[in-house]
């Protein structure tokens, strides 16, 4: 079996794959980069070549102009791959937005998987995450501390369609990150029978288009733009967290401001943000789900990266694990969790 | 508990003070006792559990979760009860939900060596909502907005009963007021008062804004700087309360000591100053022995507390306040030498020929500790709250500066989406910009609308919800009075600063300077 340490290597921009000189989730251009999904902090402009899900490279289009049609880049469904210096890659789903992938990489009989960002539960805008038996298991930890316990999803919707109903002259304002939770929340919504139009900032637009043309049925969406004020009482609308206290938010019937994110379970968090519903509805793994997947994947060797990664580090401790925390930077897109 | 932690969860992330106001009506109206009164008060920090403190429960948690873990968990959270009751390991089974009573009789019978075992049996009936209320019920600090006085409003909502009345029985009677809900849902008579040292809520002003008012009829006072207070001796004990109906009695020991009298008087409390030649001292000393649980000898010695003596409410047993403002002025001043000279003085009346004498009087008051000039009508009783016609008060003219937008921060409520805070500052000798306030009223919708594009259109910086604005509007800012701080560094403290002003028309290099701030000062 190959020596780990001279055919993977950890960089603060990103993971190197050595023999197919090819990175992972670069924070700066490189000749070839393979993506785990699409969100600013794993996915960047300026690469020469992409390797990533046909979803993430189509998001990539969408958000960074690169030309998913292009030979250079090339688009893998989940369970397939590509061979490059005699390194295997494949793709795998993370569960974390729509197109998100961990990937595997095999080389000389040793198996390494980087997650991107994942979670374990259901979620009806993207694919399951897949337990990829594998040596070295590369996991995010955004939340890595025992505090954060997400509850279940149709509690927090109830807790939303709730509140809407409470006050028919007001409406709710839910601030989601635009790529992923946006749409999560409006289809959970839609499972949870919540028929009527959702109103939607202008910056969601596209996103919400993309998820239909790759088969995720949102339901009536309507831009707030072109909606008179007093038609929103009583309705949902959402945004990205940016808008919520922006002047944007002055069209809209006397909102009560609600936010999405795991980040939620933290009251003073929620406070500060001036978030009068917090809503604990996240697509990263919660303290649980992080711990039972290390435990499931039992890999001989855990690397955390992005997040508490001290708090993940003392549990692979506790447990007899091995584990080092990797320290890349520009991953912390706090909006997004 | 579930109710109780629902409320305090609704009341962390509402803004609004009605929308408080209402949350809690609702929990009253639809809580049974003996619970809603321990919430109530739980609410509004009145209660203390001495066995448990913030260090049982951390030694608690390290008997259940790894140590490390919870100090990297309480870094991150920033707040004891809150990364407890989220670290707290669920327990298996179903939760039968004690009741607030039960964990309040559970807290108050726990002794230092059985209090960790008491509150861990708590915590595994509890989900992680419930143990969040448990901890802060059992820990204190709730820090939900909940002020006594928006308690007792909230009480005469619920029941529709005068909020007069709560404010007065409140505090006569302890926790978890069953004698008070029994009255308020109309199923006993209003409880006895005889023998307590009850609060009677304070008869207050409007400002004056008459052209002028017939001496004849008003009586005029100085208007002091300090806090008012009313100090009440009733059975064998002495309680000092603030305008809000706090007790403030452990704050003041000396003036406790030295009110021997079975009376009430209705004052304002000050400090003597050195600076005074022993005369009452500015705001700013006086805040020193404000919000402190126990106050130290030399705190005592170096700022000597006194009330100047307003009214009279009662004495010996009879109730003043349906008498006139001179029946019971005379009664006050023959009262007065009843009471030890070296705390308590009478405020005198201003002998002034007519209003036009008084203007002139109060244009030439001085007196660091004058705020302005109180005109009471003579011949009305004391009554609670405003009431029109009965009294004004008349405010010495502010003063202003001309200062210089530096920062600017996002309001709360209807306010959220507009920079509304400001803070501006004056020129130092060296030529830097230094801070001399904050204000955040003044202004109409108008200018506001003006001001946060302002500061959109110029912003430098971002420091979360703060911005620093580029330092070129000159905003003229009125202010009751100003006081040498150590506090800022311009060495200055405002007090009730406001926007008066947005001075476009002037270069930022002619705003005021630090020096001419510092000439106003008292």
């Amino acid at each position: 079996m190959a020596k780990t340490k001279t055919w993977i290597e950890p960089h603060p921009h990103g993971i190197h794959v050595k023999p197919a000189d090819v990175w992972i989730d670069p924070s700066r251009p490189v000749a070839r980069a393979a993506v785990t999904h699409g969100h600013a902090d794993h996915a960047r402009s300026g690469h020469a070549s992409v390797y990533a899900t046909p979803e993430t490279l189509a998001i990539m289009a969408l958000r960074y102009g690169v030309d998913a049609e292009a030979s250079h880049n090339a688009a893998f469904p989940y369970g397939e791959g590509f061979e490059r210096g005699g390194v295997r890659f494949s793709f795998h789903p993370a569960g974390h937005v729509l197109g998100s992938a961990q990937i595997l990489m095999e080389y000389q009989g040793e198996r390494i998987v980087v997650t991107g960002d994942y979670k374990r539960r259901a979620d009806p805008t993207c694919a399951r995450f897949e337990v990829v038996p594998c040596d070295i298991f590369v996991t995010e930890a955004t939340f890595g501390l025992p505090v954060f316990r997400h509850p279940p999803t149709s509690d927090e919707i109830a807790k939303l369609i709730g509140a809407v109903r409470a006050e028919p002259d007001r409406s709710v304002l839910v601030g989601a990150y635009a790529l992923g939770k946006a749409q999560r929340v409006i289809a959970e919504l839609r499972g949870a029978g919540w028929t009527a139009p959702i109103f939607i900032h202008g910056a969601l637009e596209k996103m919400c288009n993309l998820y239909g043309v790759h088969g995720i049925d949102l339901g009536e969406l309507r831009l707030v733009s072109d909606t008179d004020k007093a038609e929103m009482a009583g309705q949902i609308i959402v945004a990205p967290p940016s808008a919520l206290n922006d002047r944007w938010s002055r069209r809209l019937p006397d909102p009560v401001t609600a936010m999405a994110s795991g980040w939620m379970r933290v009251r003073q968090r929620a406070r500060q943000r001036m978030v009068e519903l917090p809503l604990v509805i996240s697509d990263h793994a919660d303290w649980d789900e992080l711990t039972a997947t290390i435990a499931e994947v039992n890999p001989k060797e855990t690397w955390i990266t992005h997040g508490s990664e001290d708090g993940l580090l003392r549990w692979c401790e506790l447990h007899q694990r091995k584990a080092r925390a990797l320290h890349l930077v520009g991953r912390d897109l706090e909006e997004e969790a | 508990m579930k109710r109780f932690a629902a409320l305090i969860d609704r009341l962390i992330y509402t803004r609004s003070r009605n929308s408080k106001l209402a949350l809690i009506v609702d929990y009253l109206r639809h809580t049974p006792d003996p619970d809603r009164g321990w919430a109530i008060a739980a609410l509004t920090e009145s209660l203390d559990f001495p066995a448990v403190k913030a260090g049982t429960v951390r030694a608690l948690l390290a008997t259940r979760v790894d140590e490390e873990l919870f100090r990297l968990s309480r870094h991150f959270v920033g707040d004891t009860a809150e990364t407890g009751a989220l670290l707290w390991p669920d327990a298996p089974g179903a939760k039968d939900d004690p009741s607030v009573s039960q964990a309040v009789d559970a807290l108050a019978s726990a002794t230092r060596s059985d209090a960790p075992a008491v509150v861990a049996g708590l915590l595994d009936r509890l989900d992680a909502d419930g143990r969040y209320a448990l901890l802060k019920l059992a820990l204190g600090g709730m820090r939900v907005g909940v002020s006594a006085r928006l308690a007792k409003q909230a009480f005469a909502q619920a029941f529709d009963v005068p909020v007069d009345d709560v404010e007065e029985l409140w505090h006569a009677i302890a926790p978890p007021y069953a004698p008070l809900f029994a009255w308020g849902e109309g199923r006993a008579e209003r409880p006895d008062l005889a023998d307590v040292a009850f609060f009677r809520p304070f008869m207050l002003a409007h400002p004056l804004e008459e052209e002028s008012v017939d001496l004849a009829d008003y009586a005029a006072e100085w208007k002091w700087d300090g806090i008012r207070v009313q100090i009440v001796r009733g059975g064998s004990e002495t309680r000092i309360y603030s305008r809000g109906g706090e007790e403030i009695s452990t704050a003041f020991p000396e003036l406790v000591a030295a009110f021997d009298q079975d009376a009430v008087i209705d004052g304002e409390l000050l400090v003597r100053g050195d600076a005074q030649g022993g005369e009452a001292a500015s705001f700013n000393a006086l805040q020193q022995r404000l919000g402190r649980k126990t106050v130290s000898k030399k705190m005592l010695a170096d700022y000597p507390a006194f009330v100047r003596v307003y009214d009279l409410l009662g004495v010996d047993g009879e109730d003043l306040r349906a008498l006139p403002w001179e029946a019971r002025r005379a009664k006050l001043e023959a009262f007065m030498p009843r009471l030890a000279a070296s705390h308590f003085d009478l405020s005198q009346v201003i002998d002034a020929r007519d209003f036009e004498d008084l203007a002139e009087r109060r244009a030439g008051a001085r007196d660091a500790a004058i705020e302005g000039v109180m005109l009471k009508r003579r011949d009305a009783p004391y009554v609670a709250g405003r009431r029109a016609g009965l009294w004004y008060k008349w405010k010495r003219d502010p003063l202003t500066a001309d200062c210089v937008m530096m920062y600017a921060q996002r309001g709360n409520g209807r306010r959220a989406s507009f920079y509304s805070d400001y803070t501006f500052g004056c020129w130092s000798d060296g030529g830097e910009l230094l801070p001399v306030g904050k204000a955040y009223s003044g202004f109409t919708d108008e200018e506001l609308k003006w001001l946060d594009k302002f500061v959109r259109d110029h912003t430098l910086n971002r420091f979360g919800p703060v911005r620093e604005v580029e330092k070129s509007l000159v905003l003229e800012v009125a202010f009751d009075s100003i006081h040498a701080s150590k506090r800022h560094k311009s060495g200055l403290a405002m007090r009730f600063p406001r926007i008066s002003r947005i001075r476009r028309d002037k270069p930022a290099e002619e705003a005021d300077r630090i020096v001419t701030l510092l000439a106003m000062a008292t």
